[in-house]
């Protein structure tokens, strides 16, 4: 239901006028997406090239400000919405996770490139395979790195996304916090996550 | 065509003797391989005699060859900045041998951290060395030395266990200024603090 589509007075409620510019009928999910698509604060977590296909992003050329999001808030408690860019090391895995639980709700994540999503070509001892076995990922942005089209494409998917979503569903809204075994998925979960797949499969363990 | 070695090579050779093992030119650049035992003397000799001046260190590395036969060789590539000249001197570890070399530490105070990584990548330990304590992985890493050819390229843990240490690493652990700042003072501080720095505690940001 759009804001255009209202029509006031309709079904028994009292019309005040149908031509008053002070009323306004909406729902309250598609109001509040609504504001919270125009206003993503992105939270730019840069480990890689990534983030300078992020930087041209917000550069005037792609200008990621169009879509509201041109305050960067390299504070997670005002942020929106965490975009990893780049591949996350093992050193780094407590860091994002401390950056994430900081974030308020309602937060959301974007995994950028094939190293964040994956691992991309570090199928190695050093590298996290993919932040989804750290964090919760809302929109992965395939490529290496993803072209400031493809981040903003991403973007757009996320706003999709927001658009769906509803009061009603308290699930979404969950914090999915790090449990007692000191992960935040089951670990076979993560073993699953993390096969190597790809060219990377021909390499073997060596012990 | 054999290229001419360093003219370092026979005043070193003559002030050492025995302990210049062998030595290679390999792309115009000399490897001199010296003894375990003379190596610190070697390089401060290198270092300290007028005509040598090789005052400056570019790097200290190893090299694991897939040859487990073969020794593990640890590297110094050193610099005479105003002539200008390079050297590379190697020490050659054998499987059965510690891998045990000095510290170069009161030589050059740069090989501080190239010397913590070499032992953090190779486990190759400095002898003398004032803090030798891992630098690119963390304190707690327990999966051995990822460098070497016997460690398996995805590590020894499953995916699950790596994720699981590395998301009970503290982000926050890290010296306070206090700490780095007193570091040669370390018999003079007092008890408590000395018994924390001992057992690995670092200093918070309250």
């Amino acid at each position: 239901m759009g804001l255009s589509e209202i029509e006031p007075g309709a079904a028994g409620s009292p019309v005040v006028s149908a031509a008053s510019p002070n009323f306004m009928t909406t729902s309250l999910d598609f109001l509040a997406n609504w504001a919270r698509t125009g206003s993503l604060w992105p939270m730019p977590f840069g480990t890689a090239c990534c983030a300078i296909e992020f930087m041209a992003t917000a550069a005037s050329r792609y200008d990621i400000s169009r879509f509201g999001m041109e305050r960067m808030s390299f504070s997670p408690r005002q942020a929106d919405v965490l975009i990893c860019a780049g591949r996350l090391p093992f050193k780094l895995a407590p860091v994002i996770r401390r950056v994430w639980d900081q974030m308020p709700q309602p937060k959301w994540s974007i995994s950028m490139g094939a190293c964040a999503s994956s691992g991309g070509i570090f199928d190695n001892y050093a590298m996290v395979q993919g932040i989804d076995t750290i964090i919760p990922v809302d929109v992965y942005v395939p490529g290496c790195p993803p072209r400031p089209e493809g981040l903003l494409y991403g973007v757009m998917l996320l706003m999709k996304k927001i658009r769906g979503e509803s009061f009603t569903d308290d699930l979404i809204r969950r914090e999915q916090t790090i449990g007692a075994n000191g992960l935040y998925l089951p670990p076979d979960r993560i073993d699953e996550l993390s096969e190597p797949f790809g060219n990377s499969v021909s390499q073997t363990r060596s012990t | 065509m054999t290229a001419a070695p360093s003219p370092s090579l026979a005043p070193l050779r003559k002030e050492f003797g025995d302990a210049i093992e062998r030595h290679v030119v390999s792309c115009g650049d000399t490897i001199v391989y010296a003894s375990r035992e003379r190596v610190h003397d070697v390089l401060e000799w290198l270092k300290e005699t007028p005509g040598q001046d090789f005052s400056y260190l570019t790097d200290i590395t190893a090299v694991d060859y897939r040859d487990p036969e073969r020794a593990l060789e640890v590297v110094w590539q050193i610099r005479a900045l105003d002539r200008p000249a390079d050297l590379r001197v190697k020490v050659a570890l054998a499987p059965d041998q510690p891998l045990e070399v000095p510290t170069v530490w009161d030589l050059w105070r740069g090989a501080n951290w190239l010397e913590r990584e070499v032992f953090d990548m190779f486990g190759v330990l400095f002898i003398g060395h004032p803090d030798l304590r891992r630098i690119l992985m963390w304190e707690t890493y327990a999966e051995g030395h990822p460098l070497r050819k016997s460690f398996p390229l995805r590590g020894h843990f499953s995916r699950s266990e790596q994720t699981r240490q590395a998301l009970a690493g503290n982000p926050e652990a890290h010296y306070s200024l206090e700490e780095l700042s007193i570091a040669e003072e370390y018999r003079n501080l007092p008890d408590d603090v000395r018994e924390r720095l001992k057992q690995g505690k670092r200093g918070f940001v309250e």
